[in-house]
Order: structure tokens, then sequence, then C-alpha cells
């Protein structure tokens, strides 16, 4: 096993509270569908499956892994951008 | 492996937690997004192998025609979506982006889990046990944001209990868990595949069991709660080795976590109680059974917009009703109108207004309400005794002094906006009725409190021409 990804993992834990604790509750929708595009990295699981995989079952379920973590990257960005937008400040 | 590789995923990881950084003020916070997706499109460049090689130096095949069309349909999908969804529908987009990613991460861990246990090399119990628990959190996220989302679409909104359901949906939980262990210990053998196809199926209908039983309104922490399913996919980067997995399913898992508490503390209720209490269903008829005494006494617009135009400082609390009834442009119209006439407006957002977390803020920014007017609870509280109007417009609950002065109220504890300490509270609402969770609102029986009855959109456009009237 190795240890250092465990590693990792702790200290970004940490990290993941300390920076979203910061976060104003104004802006908790975009938070959560920012780190929602954040998590559709799930995306490259699924290329990364699908581009070895060697029997039909696999093709498929690796297809569907790939469209559903493209429409969760590529919609959650863009949702997050469209509200982040809205926020303006008074002329 | 080329050794910058490594160094480049540091850079990645930098850059989401950056990103999430910049989100904590309004000013930086779209930059904050951009910088989180270039992070994305870095990773996606230098995505490795689990032998560490790049996943794009192998040479073309029909595996890598699928990958482009898969990733442009996903694409188009969410594009669509994210252009075309009203804000007012946020909640459901998030639940089904959470939803969408909670999939694939089972998908993925599923493929690399079958393929393990049929490999002659086979698992260690480390990256089997990681690859079960993404397929566990990441099938039950899938549907149970299919639940969330169908409930915030007004399907089934009603929490659906029956006796024993708990114990139900403990004993489903235990089978799951024990298929987990088996399967973390026994990956290899002959049963494994039949034995993970029960496991997964079994995750799929708790995530239904789980959100049935919930109540629209309970949604805020459930999306909150589904988007901690980010765990899902660091067990993934586990499992093939992928850092930035990590990373970035380690910062969501806890941006839900967090998010969750916070709710949770909103509605001065435990966890357990949200999940597995069924609130709004049973216990709070009697207390709507209980009566306040006092008399409810109605006002007409004109008078409102009297006391509106010649006050000094005015709250406008808005809930979920203000949503539903499209009336926050109306609102903004009326604050500006206000405005100009040199009347302080400020709007009191309470953290659970809204059907998920800051879903109030959103809707006031699309309706061009500067970010600057929208104040938090517990920064405004304390001085609602010096305001001279608050405009309660479809809140209820969060408003709700038997918060404060109820010990017998299923609320009692939760924390409340201090509506009632201003001079005089307008409560603009259609008709009597009680809230979502049935209980009396001591509010509206205040000797301060004047009830407003009417469509919230209708009476605040009839405010707004008798304050350019008066």
């Amino acid at each position: 096993m190795d240890t250092n990804i465990l590693f990792i993992f702790i200290l970004a834990v940490y990290v993941g509270f300390e920076v979203i604790s910061k976060v104003p509750s104004m802006l908790h929708t975009p938070l959560m569908s920012g780190t929602n595009a954040i998590h559709g990295i799930i995306l490259f699981g699924g290329i990364l499956v699908l581009a070895d995989a060697a029997t039909l079952l696999a093709q498929v379920l690796g297809f569907v892994a790939v469209v559903f973590g493209s429409a969760n990257v590529f919609g959650g960005f863009m949702v997050t951008d469209r509200m982040l937008q809205m926020f303006k400040k008074k002329k | 492996m080329n050794p910058t590789f490594p160094l480049i995923i540091i850079g990645v990881a930098v850059l989401f937690i950056n990103g999430i950084k910049f989100l904590s003020s309004p000013k930086t916070a779209r930059k904050g997004n951009l910088v989180a997706a270039a992070g994305m499109l870095i990773a996606f460049i230098f995505l490795l192998k689990t032998d560490g090689s790049s996943v794009w130096s192998h040479g073309w095949s029909i595996n890598y025609t699928l990958i482009v069309i898969a990733t442009i349909i996903g694409l188009v999908i969410g594009a669509t979506g994210a252009y075309s969804v009203k804000m007012t529908a946020m909640p459901q987009m998030v639940a089904m982006f959470n939803g969408l990613g909670g999939g694939a991460a089972a998908l993925v861990a599923s493929l690399e889990f079958i393929r393990g246990s049929h490999s002659d090399v086979g698992i260690t119990a480390f990256i089997a046990g990681s690859m079960l628990f993404a397929t566990l959190i990441g099938s039950l996220s899938f549907s149970g944001s299919a639940i969330a989302y169908l409930k915030l679409e007004g399907k089934f909104e009603k929490p659906m209990t029956f006796t024993g359901q708990n114990i139900l949906n403990g004993l489903i939980l235990l089978v799951i868990l024990g298929l987990c262990v088996f399967l973390t210990v026994n990956a290899s053998s002959t049963n494994a595949t039949a034995a993970f196809i029960i496991m997964f199926s079994l995750a799929l209908f708790f995530g239904v069991a789980m959100v049935m039983p919930i109540g629209g309104a309970d949604m805020p922490v459930v999306i909150s709660l589904l988007n901690s399913y980010g765990l899902a996919v660091a067990a993934d980067g586990f499992a093939i080795n992928n850092l930035a997995m990590v990373v970035a399913g380690t910062l969501v898992g806890s941006s839900g976590t967090l998010l969750t508490l916070l709710m949770c503390k909103a509605m001065n209720r435990p966890v357990t109680n949200v999940l597995f209490g069924a609130f709004g269903s049973s216990g709070s008829a009697a207390a709507a059974a209980g009566g306040v005494a006092g008399t409810v006494k109605p006002i007409q617009a004109d008078e409102v917009a009297l006391l509106l135009a010649y006050a000094q400082r005015v709250v406008v609390v808005p809930g979920y009703g203000m949503a539903v009834a499209q009336a926050q442009h109306s609102v903004r119209e009326l604050s500006d109108e206000l405005g100009k006439r040199g009347v302080e407006v400020q709007f009191a957002i309470h953290p659970v207004a809204g059907r998920m977390p800051g879903h109030m803020n959103v809707l006031l920014a699309e309706a061009n309400v500067p970010y600057d007017q929208l104040i938090e609870m517990e920064a405004i509280n304390p001085s609602m005794d010096r305001v001279d109007v608050c405009l309660v417009i479809g809140a209820n609950d969060v408003v709700n002094p038997a918060a404060r002065e109820d010990k017998s109220s299923p609320i009692y504890g939760m924390p409340i906006i201090d509506a009632d300490h201003c001079k005089t509270v307008i409560v603009m609402k259609r008709s009597m009725a009680a809230g979502f969770a049935g209980i009396e609102n001591h509010l509206f029986y205040k000797d301060n409190t004047r009830m407003l009855f009417g469509d919230a959109k209708a009476s605040l456009n009839a405010l707004v021409t008798a304050v350019k009237a008066s």
C-alpha cells in the first residue's frame, strides 16, 4: 500500500475544511456547484477505464461513465460561471 | 514516467485549492471558478495511466473514438442544462450533476474492480476496499440524487414513510456492508462478480430508500450530503493511483460535509433527525393544534407604501415563497424605488432560506440586487431593533419567534431572523395557512405585525406604484 497517497488524502481533508469554511454563506450555491464541477474529474477515471476497455460490457459502461463525467464537469463549471457573473456590487 | 508529471499534478491541486479560496469573496469568485477549470484542463492533458504512462501516448483505437464521442455528448448535455436552467431550479441542476458524477464514480470503480478480480495478479485488500467504497457511495448518490431531483421538481414531495422503515433500511445497509467486507477479503473468488452485482443493486436501492422519507423542504441537507459523495471520487483516485482525483474528491467531500453540518445547525436538528426523522409528517400536527393567543391584523398596500416611503431603514426577509411567486424582480424594483428616496434597504438571508444553501442569494443576484445589500442572519440580527419596517416575503419558519420563546415548539432552538424586533413587521402572505412544518407562526399575532394578504408579486407591484406616487 502506498502510504504517500493516504498522507496526501489526510492533508487534503484539512486544507479542504480550511478553505471551504472561509466561503461566505452568500456564495454557498456557487460553492456547491463549483465543487461539484471539480469532482467531475471522475471524467478522467472514465477515460482511463474506457481507454483500456477489453470487453463490450466494459466499453458500454465506460462510455456511460464518460458521458456522465463529461456532463458533470462541463455543466458544473458553466453553471457556476453563469451564477457568479450575476453577483454585482452596487454601482 | 516523465519526472515532471508529479509536479504538474501538484500544480493542479494548487489550482483547485486556490479556485475555492477565491470563492471567499464575490469579487474574486468568478475568477476562482475559472482557475479551478484551468486546473481541470491541465489534469486532462497530463492524464496518466496506472503504470505512469500518458493516456494519450498509446496510439488511436476504437476506444479513443468512443471517448471523444462520449465527451462531446456529455458536453452538450452539460452545456444545455447549465445555460437553460432557471435559477429557481438550481437545486435540481446541482442534484442532477451530483447524480451523474456519482454514477460515473460507481461505474469506474465497478469496472476496475471486476477487471482486478479477474486478473491473475489479483488486487490488494486496500485497492479492493477503495473500489467498493467508491461503488457504494457513488451508486447510492446516483439514485439518491435522482429522487432528490424529482422531489425538488414537486413530485412526491411529501415524506414517504411506513412502520419499520428505519429498521428495513438498516438491514439493507448491513447486508451491503457485509457484502463489501466479503468482497474486500475474497476479491478474486468465483462468487465475487455475483456478490458485486448484488451489492451494486442494493446500493442503488438504498439511495432511493434513504431519500424517499425526507420531505421536500429538507432537500438542502440532502443535496449537501450527496455532495460529499466526492469522497467516492477520492476513493477511485486511490484505486487508479491518480493524485489529482484524490485531492479533488477530498475537497468536494469536505465541502459537502461542511455544508451538511451548517444546514443542520441552521435548522437546529442533528443530521440523524433530518435523515431518519421524516420531519413534516409526524409530530407537527400536534404543534399546529396548540394555537396562539391574539388576533391577526390585516393591512392594505397603500398604508404599507406610506410606512416604507417614510422609513429610514427597511429590511426584507425573503423566503422560498418569494421565488415561487417569481417576485424577486418586483422586490428589487421596490428596493430601488425606496433607495431613490434615501431609504436604506437590506436583505436578511437565513442560511436555510430557499431549497439549497445560498439559494436565495443567487435568486436576488439574478434580479440585480447588489450583493452588498445581502446580509447574513448573524450580521443583521443585532441591529434589527433599529429597523423601521421589516418586510417578510414568503418566509415563515425562519422568522417564527416560537423558536426563541416556545419550548414545546418543534423548531425551538433554531436560529431565526429577529423580524419581531423591528418597529413594524409586514408579512406578505397568500393566506393564513401554516408553513411547511405545519407550525403556527407567533410572529403573525404580535402587536407590531400587520398582514398584507395576496400574491407576493401582485402586492409588491402595488407597493412600487404606491411608493412612486407618495
